[in-house]
């Protein structure tokens, strides 16, 4: 076999190992996508009528009125994103869980694909993320939602989401592996969860103060929700936010990369 | 590469700090192909970073390392391809089952699924795990627990096992299960490096002792060559004529005798040279001796002589 066979062969081993592991402990999968379906339902049950009311006739295209129907709509997209972020608050935990347990140095004790044991848990954590999405999304059709977008759409919004999930979970395999405990691995993550309620997840930045939108409109989220809102509205997705969600997702994805790779060999 | 063919594992000089702790001060081990040999030493003493050292996971300060004739820094795939590592904690998964476990291993190391699967019904077997091999580690005693991770580090058939302390917080039972284990892994030509606290197993299983203490080899030898090292042992005389005690006492600088029970004690190191020159001075005097019997010191005595520790026997 050659290294990149062998590269793949010990990568899928490993997905496996992590696959097993999120069924044996399935509490943290659920408490993952528990969390964000209850976002869902506080957003669109307790806020939604007010907020909806508040979004003016263009936040949401197509709806005329305001109320909770323009808000599902609005806030099914920020409710997504927000799903991915905490997809990988599992991840950073779980990376940080393996470095103590003694299986790893056993790994690097043998003549495997090293980088295999950590895009063993980035794969893993994808498909936690795809599958969170997924929940979440049919619990937003179940309470409302109506997506419009086309058959091209769906699959530029799975393309979407993975790269997202991409970016995001080697950020935070990276922040497990710079961890010092378990513990710290479970806190560093954590302003990701913030970022969407930051930027144009839940209310558009229009209607923040100058300073806060000024992050707001920069930070990565905000292009994340955009294009998300788009595709999943049917509309054209706006080129700039296109651009910035690659950039970002890409640039989170590579510090996350260095970072752990880093701590891999050092340790 | 001019390591001698026949040495399964080789350090030159080896140094390793942490930070201002000098934990290896340059030490030299030559372990032989098929051999056992046994690293001892007190808590602290650099044996865990020795094995890490050794197997790749931490590099040196200074020295070179060769494991089956490749240095562990510039051929260090080469090196793992060839060893078997059983660390000092169990380095099992512990949400796979037993069995699980096992096929990891044999996942990665490319054996075929179903070359997987029959050596992993062997090793349970010949393990005694058959019956746990459903069930998580977690679940395990530390005996079985420690079966299984040896296990795991024989799935790739190893040519060199290293054991960091196998049987630390085993029972004698389990203890003697690993100890048969590592002699089986000899007889079948598998070069085994071991550490451990208790000297016992030294004697037991090791053709080589080296005693490291204070980030030195403060001794080397065989099992036996280790035990002359030290003071405490003797030669002991019965003699056939009570007359010739104190004769004998005197020609051969006795440390202790008794008329009565015409015994005489001479402090010695146990050597073949130190029993031909006693031979010769019994002859020269013509004593007539009915009994004579050789003490070599036991491991402890040489352990704590050597380390001037006492807890570290415990
Ligand atoms: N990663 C590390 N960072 C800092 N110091 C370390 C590290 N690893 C080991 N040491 C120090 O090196 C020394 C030797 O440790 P080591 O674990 O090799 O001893 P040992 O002989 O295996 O002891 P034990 O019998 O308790 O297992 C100790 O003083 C320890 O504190
Ligand atoms: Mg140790």
């Amino acid at each position: 076999m050659s290294t990149l066979a062998y590269t793949l062969s010990d990568t899928s081993t490993m997905l496996r190992r992590q696959l097993k592991h999120m069924i044996r402990y399935p509490s943290l999968t659920a408490i993952i996508i528990g969390m964000p379906v209850v976002f869902l339902l506080l957003f669109v049950y307790v806020f939604g009528g007010t907020l909806g009311n508040g979004l003016g006739g263009d936040a949401v295209a197509g709806t005329a009125a305001g109320g909770r129907e323009a808000y599902i709509a609005y806030v099914t997209p920020g409710i997504l994103v927000t799903t991915i972020a905490a997809a990988v608050q599992g991840t950073a935990i779980g990376v940080a869980m393996d470095m103590t347990e003694g299986i790893v140095d056993r790994f690097r004790t043998m003549s495997i694909a090293r980088v295999s044991v950590l895009t063993g848990h980035v794969l893993g954590s994808l498909i936690q993320a795809l599958l969170g999405v997924t929940v979440v999304l049919a619990v937003a059709v179940l309470v409302g939602f109506r997506p419009e977008a086309s058959a091209l759409g769906w699959l530029g919004l799975f393309g979407t989401i993975a790269l997202i999930a991409f970016g995001l979970i080697w950020l935070t395999v990276g922040m497990g592996m710079a961890a010092k405990s378990v513990e710290t691995a479970s806190n560093t993550p954590m302003p990701l969860l913030l970022l969407p309620f930051l930027g144009s997840g839940f209310v558009p930045t229009e209607s923040m103060p100058t300073w806060l939108r000024y992050f707001a409109d920069y930070q990565p989220f905000t292009p994340f929700i955009e294009v998300t809102r788009s595709l999943l509205a049917g509309e054209a997705v706006g080129g700039e936010d296109l651009a910035l969600t690659v950039g970002w997702s890409l640039a989170l994805a590579l510090i996350g990369y260095a970072v752990a790779k880093r701590k891999f060999n050092k340790r | 590469m001019n390591t001698a063919k026949s040495l399964a594992i080789e350090a030159r000089s080896l140094t390793k700090s942490y930070g201002d702790n000098d934990v290896l001060g340059g030490i030299d081990i030559a372990v032989p192909e098929g051999s056992v040999f046994s690293l001892l030493g007190p808590n602290g003493a650099g044996k865990t970073t020795t094995v890490n050292i050794l197997t790749t996971l931490v590099p040196a300060d200074g020295g070179e390392v060769f494991v089956k004739g490749r240095s562990v820094t510039r051929d260090a795939d080469e090196v793992r391809k060839r060893i078997g590592v059983t660390g000092q904690f169990a380095a099992v998964d512990g949400l796979l089952t037993g069995r699980e476990n096992l096929h990891l291993m044999g996942s990665l190391h490319h054996l075929g699924k179903a070359e997987t699967r029959r050596r992993t019904e062997e090793l349970l077997e010949r393990f005694d795990l058959g019956e746990a091999a459903r069930r998580p580690p977690a679940t395990y005693s530390g005996g079985m627990k420690r079966r299984l991770d040896i296990a795991m580090c024989l799935m790739g058939d190893p040519q060199v096992i290293f054991l960091d302390e196998p049987t630390t917080g085993l029972d004698p039972s389990g203890r003697r299960t690993v100890w048969s284990i590592i002699r089986e892994l000899v007889r079948g030509g598998t070069t085994v490096f071991l550490t451990t606290q208790y000297l016992e197993e030294a004697d037991e299983l090791a053709d080589r002792i080296a005693v490291l203490d204070g980030g030195k080899i403060v001794a080397e030898g065989t099992p036996e060559q280790l035990k002359r090292l030290v003071p405490g042992g003797h030669i002991s005389l019965r003699l056939h004529r009570a007359d010739q005690v104190a004769l004998a006492a005197q020609a051969l600088s006795a440390s202790a005798f008794d008329a009565d029970q015409l015994t005489v004690q001479v402090a010695s190191d146990g050597s073949v040279r130190a029993l031909r020159a006693l031979l010769d001075a019994l002859d020269r005097e013509q004593i007539e001796v009915d009994e004579l019997t050789v003490h070599t010191p036991d491991l402890d005595d040489v352990f704590l002589s050597l380390t001037g520790r006492v807890e570290s026997a415990a």
